[in-house]
């Protein structure tokens, strides 16, 4: 018998109509039919969601943690990058 | 028989197929098969208890109609003896294995949707509040044990016999489901509670379709046990109770 376990799942939940969807966690599920079943139960219990997607854990392909260095740290010493110079209008929120 | 008297005795058949079955999903709590039925299963079993809540407290209040007081929901839940309980002897067959609680689901929801759907018609306004809103949670229940029934009839040959196995031997609790009581047929003219004898068509064509596509036979045994609606039960009530209500009993009325 096959006792191997059921494919991760990575769970993605909107929390309002306007945001985007975010990752909330995982968890483990035969199925995608399942595994959307699974995060409402897991991750909805308190009224946080109005959509879910489920994506399979190894469909994602991440960056390597050791890559840090090239990737990440060049952005470090270009602060002209971060839109802090401007003044901003009290009355604009959300920027 | 005395109208409000027979309210309540209709609410709370409704109550108790509601606590029992929560309460025999609770037993599941920390023995699920992986963590995301453990808590995906008790999740059912707190829609359950919060719905027996709803029919209890309304119990307690038409109760109160034609008795001195009214129970509460706390005396109405810890306070009778299993001859008093008027659930489906279907709801207290122990959890066995998981195919038996899934396909004691299945048998359960489909029935539980079709009720609640005829349910939200009913001409008492606070029923079919209850109704309403119970039917959202079932409506889930409903499609998430017919996944469970799919997924592991149609899944290995082991799963596949367990869950026949379960078909069979849970069929012969069906028949209640389908035999209106004293109480429900005085409110039916009424228009206060369902003729469940109705709901069978709709429930077989359900449970064919679904078993058919798990690759699953319907059993064509016609013999029916029943009797939880008259307050005669299994064996199983008994020791169900006692853990239960072991608390209520020790301490009565005990608050945290």
């Amino acid at each position: 018998m096959d006792r191997s376990e059921w494919p991760l799942w990575e769970i993605f939940i909107r929390s309002q109509h306007g945001l985007a969807h975010k990752h909330v966690g995982s968890l483990h599920a035969p199925d995608a039919e399942m595994a959307i079943k699974n995060a409402r139960d897991v991750y909805t219990r308190r009224n946080e969601g109005v959509s879910i997607w489920v994506v399979p854990s190894a469909a994602i392909t991440a960056t390597a943690p050791g890559a840090k260095e090239p990737l990440f740290e060049p952005a470090n010493s270009k602060v002209y990058r971060h839109p802090t110079f401007f003044p901003m209008p009290d009355a604009v929120k959300h920027i | 028989m005395h109208v409000e008297r027979a309210r309540f005795d209709y609410l709370l058949r409704l109550a108790d197929s509601d606590l029992i079955l929560a309460q025999r999903l609770g037993e599941w709590i920390g023995h699920g098969p992986v963590l995301e039925e453990d808590i995906a299963l008790t999740n059912v079993g707190l829609d359950l208890l919060g719905q027996a809540r709803l029919w209890f407290a309304y119990a307690g209040e038409v109760e109160a109609r034609f008795e001195a007081t009214g129970r509460d929901e706390d005396a109405l839940a810890f306070g009778r003896d299993g001859g008093a309980f008027h659930n489906l002897l279907l709801v207290e067959q122990p959890n066995g294995n998981y195919a038996d609680t899934m396909v004691r689901q299945y048998y359960f929801d489909v029935w539980h949707r079709l009720l609640l759907v005829a349910l939200v018609g009913s001409s008492d306004a606070r029923i079919a509040e209850i109704a309403a809103k119970a039917l959202k949670e079932v409506t889930y229940h409903a499609e998430r044990s017919a996944d469970w029934v799919v997924r592991l009839g149609d899944g290995t040959d082991l799963s596949h016999g367990k869950m026949q196995a379960a078909i069979d031997a849970l069929w012969m609790y069906t028949g209640e489901l389908f035999v209106p009581d004293a109480a429900a047929l005085a409110l039916v003219q009424q228009g206060i509670a369902c003729d469940v004898s109705t709901l069978l068509p709709a429930w077989r064509d359900e449970i064919d379709a679904i078993l058919a596509e798990a690759t699953l036979d319907v059993p064509n045994t016609p013999s029916m046990y029943k009797g939880g609606g008259s307050g005669v039960h299994t064996e199983h009530l008994g020791h169900l109770l006692a853990t239960m209500q072991s608390m209520q009993r020790t301490y009565p009325g005990a608050q945290w």
